[in-house]
């Protein structure tokens, strides 16, 4: 029942009608690959999504530029701080943006910490200030933040703090970092998984072809929540980030190669037929470099598109384990991890900025979605 | 037809058959089993010393000094044979009455999703190929993104934080606490429905958004065929003929989508009832994952894997009665 693969291999954005401006001249002259970039620009929902998915990585590689704190640094006085608002105007006059400090007090009734306005203090806001140090890219010492308080250290919590006292944004922030390259890491596996069982599959055929259908089936029908959980619930407490990490990118990986392996085979048995791939093969190319060399890169774009459509699956699905206390684990920060203490009703109810990260993995997953759309419809210019 | 439906029954009974091994692996991986947690347990009562004769003695019992796979032959065995699904370490009951308790529900939330998402789906979607580009067709593509885009337990939290932040209660349970122990009457079964509401559109909402593009997509190409315009020619009215012949062959994925989303509801469905707390199997495989209660989390994965391998079987015979050209394949 190949008829469809999932849901998102379906997906078309209604594009808007084909303009034609520029396009007619040069057609024939042009590249395959400027053909798919015409294509693909004239998709307005995908270049919105190519240009939100670039910025989140920006925004990742240069995190502690961007972030006005570390992920780290907390301040326990300011627990659950609300969000501040920014402020262009101070009586009447235009003063530059800022924000004002919190005043405490205790409720009698509950002892609960309530946080006020504080209108006196002012704390004015500027770019490219100086705050706490950090090596850029590992390389060049600096303490330049984008933006944050004038003077370091002063309270800045644009979208709250958390329950240690830390910044939400500035966590938020770093979080991408680990969430975006767990996405990557697992789809290039999965890739490489889905490409090799799904090539000798569709090349082989016979029994082979038999036995690696057979498998994918197994593998799309087990319910692999539950298989994940278990595996993930066995790493031990003491085991080290990176190697936790790994564990992980390894478990989404296996779950999500059954798709891209499918549309490999489908598209090798079609290609098995073409004259190319008999010569390569009666001038004595060994199996492996047929597929790599010879019969892979007359697909490449598709192969682009259907990964690009896979990565905010990954993204969901490490959010989803980590919310659940079976993916990463704190010290590290990914947005998984942060949601992890938005899990009681009473703290999304009284803090509802701890729901932050949820809006950052629902932009991003959206960006993906529509990239990946505009590329798969480009995939094919001719 | 007959020898597709032996074909598709034996390869059924063969996927059953690798996700009980794969299971039981799985759930056997951690170190310590039965009876060292049961040690340990009385260590921290209090006994200190305990002969290691006795704990042998106890293994033997309990078969756990059996290699593996005669543990799992005999573990199929009991299953097969006389419905035992061992003994649950953690709640010091049969598993099978466990799983018995909360399968039902999950029956309940899961099917009531499918129908949720077929009922909602299959209209959006004709409508959204039909009226292609049309106000309408922008804004289910839109609500559809935005759906595929929100993982389920986010849209459980973003529900909760709303419906206590405007309706002055969480959406959480099944049940409201009156009828939690109640037993089961005309208003508790009303109470039920009332709440299933949340989980339904939680869970199904991607699903829903994924079927109306395939639906969408589907209908589209087959709106352009040759014999849509034969039958307009001939004169059919076009409410006739729309779902006489295009929405009839695009139907053939639909049908197949109950096969692959299974798996993906039941999946959804055990985070969702973790977030909202639901009387349903989820909440209580996680915690027997968690607290390595094997028989108890090996019992779940069987019965949810076959429920599911049995849908897609389902989904598969509709599909062949549905399409004589799969038959023939």
């Amino acid at each position: 029942m190949d008829i469809i693969p999932n849901a998102q291999q379906q997906f078309d954005v209604p594009a808007p009608p084909v303009q034609t401006h520029e396009v007619e001249v040069s057609i024939e002259l042009a590249s395959q690959w400027k053909l798919m970039w015409w294509k693909f620009r004239r998709h307005r929902l995908a270049v919105i999504g190519l240009i939100v998915v670039v910025t989140y990585y920006g925004v990742a590689l240069f995190a502690d530029f961007f972030a006005p704190q570390a992920a780290t640094t907390y301040i326990a006085e300011y627990v659950y701080a609300p969000p501040q608002q920014i402020h262009l105007f101070r009586d009447g006059q235009l003063v530059g943006p800022y924000v004002l400090g919190y005043t405490f007090e205790r409720d009698p009734v509950s002892f609960k910490k309530l946080f006020a306005v504080d209108e006196e203090t002012v704390i004015p806001l500027g770019f490219f200030v100086h705050g706490e140090s950090y090596k850029l890219l590992g390389l060049i010492e600096t303490d330049i933040h984008l933006f944050g308080p004038q003077e370091a250290g002063q309270p800045f919590y644009l979208l709250g703090a958390d329950a240690l006292g830390r910044d939400v944004l500035s966590r938020t922030i770093f979080s991408s970092r680990i969430s975006l390259s767990v996405a990557w890491v697992g789809v290039i596996i999965s890739m490489v998984l889905g490409i090799v069982l799904g090539g000798i599959s569709g090349l082989m055929g016979g029994i082979v072809d038999n036995l690696v259908q057979r498998l994918i089936e197994v593998t799309m029908s087990i319910p692999l929540l539950p298989i994940i959980i278990a595996v993930a619930a066995l790493v031990p407490i003491d085991w080290s980030v990176l190697r936790v990490y790994t564990i992980i990118v390894f478990l989404l990986a296996i779950t999500g190669w059954t798709g891209l392996a499918r549309v490999v085979r489908s598209k090798f048995l079609a290609l098995r037929e073409e004259d190319f791939v008999l010569s390569a093969r009666l001038d004595g190319v060994s199996t492996m470099d047929l597929i790599w060399r010879h019969m892979l890169p007359s697909f490449y774009s598709h192969i682009i598109a259907s990964l690009t459509l896979a990565l905010p699956g990954m993204i969901i699905a490490e959010t989803a384990l980590s919310f659940l206390g079976v993916g990463l684990r704190p010290p590290v920060v990914s947005w998984g991890v942060q949601l992890q203490d938005a899990q009681q009703i009473n703290v999304i109810a009284n803090y509802p900025w701890m729901l932050v990260p949820a809006f950052a993995v629902i932009i991003i997953v959206l960006a993906f979605n529509f990239l990946g759309d505009g590329l798969r419809d480009a995939a094919d210019p001719y | 037809m007959k020898k597709f439906l032996l074909r598709r029954a034996i390869y059924m009974v063969f996927t059953v058959w690798i996700i009980t091994v794969i299971a039981f692996i799985v759930i056997q991986l951690p170190p310590g089993d039965y009876v060292t947690n049961m040690v340990t347990e009385m260590m921290a009562s209090g006994t200190d010393d305990i002969d290691p004769a006795i704990i042998e003695q106890l293994r033997d019992q309990y078969g756990l000094n059996d290699p593996m796979h005669v543990q799992y032959l005999k573990w199929m065995r009991n299953i097969i044979v006389e419905g035992d699904f061992g003994y649950s370490l953690a709640f010091k009951r049969d598993a099978r009455d466990l799983i018995l308790e909360r399968l039902p529900l999950t029956f309940v939330v899961t099917l009531s999703t499918v129908l949720f998402v077929w009922i909602v789906a299959l209209p959006i979607g004709v409508f959204s190929a039909v009226r292609k580009y049309s106000l309408g067709d922008y804004i289910a593509t839109f609500i559809g993104f935005i759906g595929l885009a929100t993982p389920n337990f986010l849209f459980a939290l973003i529900l909760m934080y709303l419906s206590y932040k405007y309706g002055g209660r969480a959406l959480i349970g099944l049940f409201s606490a009156e009828y939690v122990d109640a037993p089961w009457t005309m208003a508790k079964v009303f109470d039920l429905l009332k709440h299933l509401f949340i989980p339904m559109i939680i869970i199904g909402t991607s699903f829903t958004a994924g079927l109306i593009r395939t639906m969408r997509a589907n209908l589209l190409d087959e709106l352009n065929r040759p014999y849509v315009d034969a039958a307009r020619a001939k004169g059919l009215s076009e409410t006739r003929l729309l779902w006489k012949y295009p929405v009839r062959y695009a139907l053939n994925p639909f049908v197949s989508t109950i096969g692959w989303a299974l798996p993906g509801l039941v999946a959804g469905e055990v985070i969702v009832s973790i977030v909202l707390n639901l009387p349903t199997s989820g909440p209580v495989l996680f915690n027997a994952l968690l607290e390595q209660d094997m028989y108890v989390a090996s019992g779940f994965i069987l019965v949810l894997s076959a429920l599911t391998v049995i849908g897609t079987f389902i989904s598969d015979v509709l599909l062949a009665i549905l399409d004589p050209r799969i038959r023939l394949e």
